[in-house]
Order: structure tokens, then sequence, then C-alpha cells
């Protein structure tokens, strides 16, 4: 979405990375867990869809994602444990 | 190996710096039961583990800790980055400064500097597995113990994130303990060590 901000985008990515985090570890103890198996697929669709939305408008998460002009800006934006804002 | 993800796991924005609280949360960087100690337990432990499903828990929650490790650290980088001479004397931080300044180096809160005998990595799946679930309590002890001396809900907020981790973590070992009994003779489940006894080539697992 043009216009949100960086935090808000940055914050929906955390919020649906977490989900998988912890969805993929109770998956190592539960391997047949039908509802578990489902709610990871869901997750991995949509932080597919967060990262995409959080690269498009503010740069890469990682370093094979870097948008190449005529210069390397990987460093470019804050890093994670700065103060954000 | 592993690639850096440009993120936190769980957001940390402190606006107001406050040494006293640097110097305790800092214990869970390099103390006894932090975050450095439980990323290399685990991912030390992982190597000789003979069940695979086992050996991914260790792989993930080990992965997990060192993305903890970051949180704790951005916690002391914000408490401590914009803190005044005054502010470092007044709050007895001056020892840490004049060492480290205000960088991250990981020790307990008592000063005394991570080793790797706050961890143990015994070859012997049990034995393993019991210690990562004693591990991940004193882990949660200490994150209660800091949210009893911790009163701003900025700081609060990601420590309660870390501390519910903690339990999550110690559910997970005790069913990788289950999993691992499962594979031994419940009449005796001391009777052989799976990480030793087991290493010859076999037909199925």
């Amino acid at each position: 979405m043009p216009g949100t901000s960086r935090e808000a985008l940055m914050r929906d990515l955390q919020a649906v990375s977490f989900v998988l985090d912890d969805i993929a570890l109770f998956l190592q103890t539960h391997p047949t867990d039908q509802a578990a198996l489902r709610c990871y697929e869901k997750y991995r669709d949509l932080k597919r869809k967060a990262e995409e939305e959080y690269m498009n408008a503010y740069g890469p998460l990682r370093e094979d994602n870097v948008f190449v002009t005529d210069r390397w800006t990987w460093a470019d934006m804050p890093w994670p444990w700065e103060r954000q804002g | 190996m592993w690639t850096y993800d440009r993120k936190l796991q769980y957001p940390v924005n402190i606006s107001k710096p406050d040494a006293n609280a640097a110097k305790i949360i800092i214990t869970q960087f390099g103390g006894p039961d932090g975050e450095l100690a439980a990323s290399q337990r685990y991912l030390s432990q992982r190597y000789s583990m003979p069940y695979k499903q086992v050996a991914g828990l260790l792989t993930d929650i080990g992965t997990e800790e060192m993305a903890h490790m970051e949180i704790v650290c951005a916690i002391v980088h914000q408490l401590t980055k914009d803190l005044s001479l005054e502010e470092i004397k007044a709050a007895g931080f001056d020892p840490y400064f004049v060492d480290h300044t205000v960088a991250l180096w990981p020790q307990a809160a008592s000063g005394a500097p991570f080793t790797a005998t706050y961890f143990q990595s015994k070859g012997d799946a049990i034995t393993d597995l019991v210690e990562d679930m004693a591990a991940e309590q004193k882990a949660r002890t200490t994150y209660d113990n800091l949210l009893r001396l911790i009163d701003n809900p900025e700081v609060r907020d990601p420590l309660k994130f870390l501390r519910a981790r903690e339990i999550v973590h110690f559910q997970r070992f005790g069913e990788g303990l289950r999993i691992v009994q499962d594979h031994l003779n419940s009449r005796n489940f001391y009777a052989i060590n799976p990480e030793f006894d087991m290493r010859k080539p076999k037909i199925g697992s």
C-alpha cells in the first residue's frame, strides 16, 4: 500500500513472521497436526506477501534481495536495533 | 549456514535512556542464563543428536535464541546510546563504560564475563534435553526478576515477549524428551546412550 509507514509495514511483517516461527516449532513435535499444517501454509503465504510489500516500499530484508542501481544500497536503511521513528 | 534478516523478531523502541535497567538486562546477553549461552548450548548439542526431529528442534530454537540475543542487545543499546556522563556516573555505569564505552559486550549483571561454562553439551540425549528444559526455566525466572525491577512499559514489553518464549521452548523440549524416550527401552531409559551406543549404521530407524 503506498503511503503505509515503514513502521506499520515492519510491524505487520513481524507479526506474521512470528506466527510462522511459532507454528514451525510446534510442527517439529506435532508433524501430523492438520490444523497446524494448514496454519503454516496460510502464514507462509502471508509472510511472503508482507515481505514483498515491505521490500517494494522500503528496500531489501536480505542481502540476496538488493535492488541494483548504480550504487550498493544494503546499508542505507536504519539497522533493526536502532530506535525507529 | 545462516542468512541475516534485517528485522527484529519483536520490535524494540525505547525513548528514554536508563543505565540502571541496562546494567541488569545485559545479563540476558552474556550472563549464566542469557541468550548467548542458550543459542550456543542448543547449536552445539544438535550435531550428535541421533533423532532428526529433535536435532531440528535444537536447530530452530538455537536459531531463535540468536534472534533473542539481538533483541536483548537492541534493548541495552537503546537504553545506553544517549546517556550523559552525569547519568553514567550517577547510575554506577562507569565501570562498564571505562572498558566498553556504550558498546555491547557479553557479561552477566555482576560483571562476570561470558563463558562457555554457562552451558553443557554432554553428548547424551536425555541429559542434554533435561539441561535444556532447566535452562529455559532459569531464563524465565531471570525475565521474571527483571520485570519485578523495571517499570518502563517500553522496556517491559519486549521482556514479556522473551519471557513467554522461554515457556514455549520449555514445552517443546519436554516434547523432544518424550520423543527420545519413545525410541528407548521404557523399562530402562538409561540402558544405552543413543548418542554413543547407536552409531553403527542400521536398517530403518
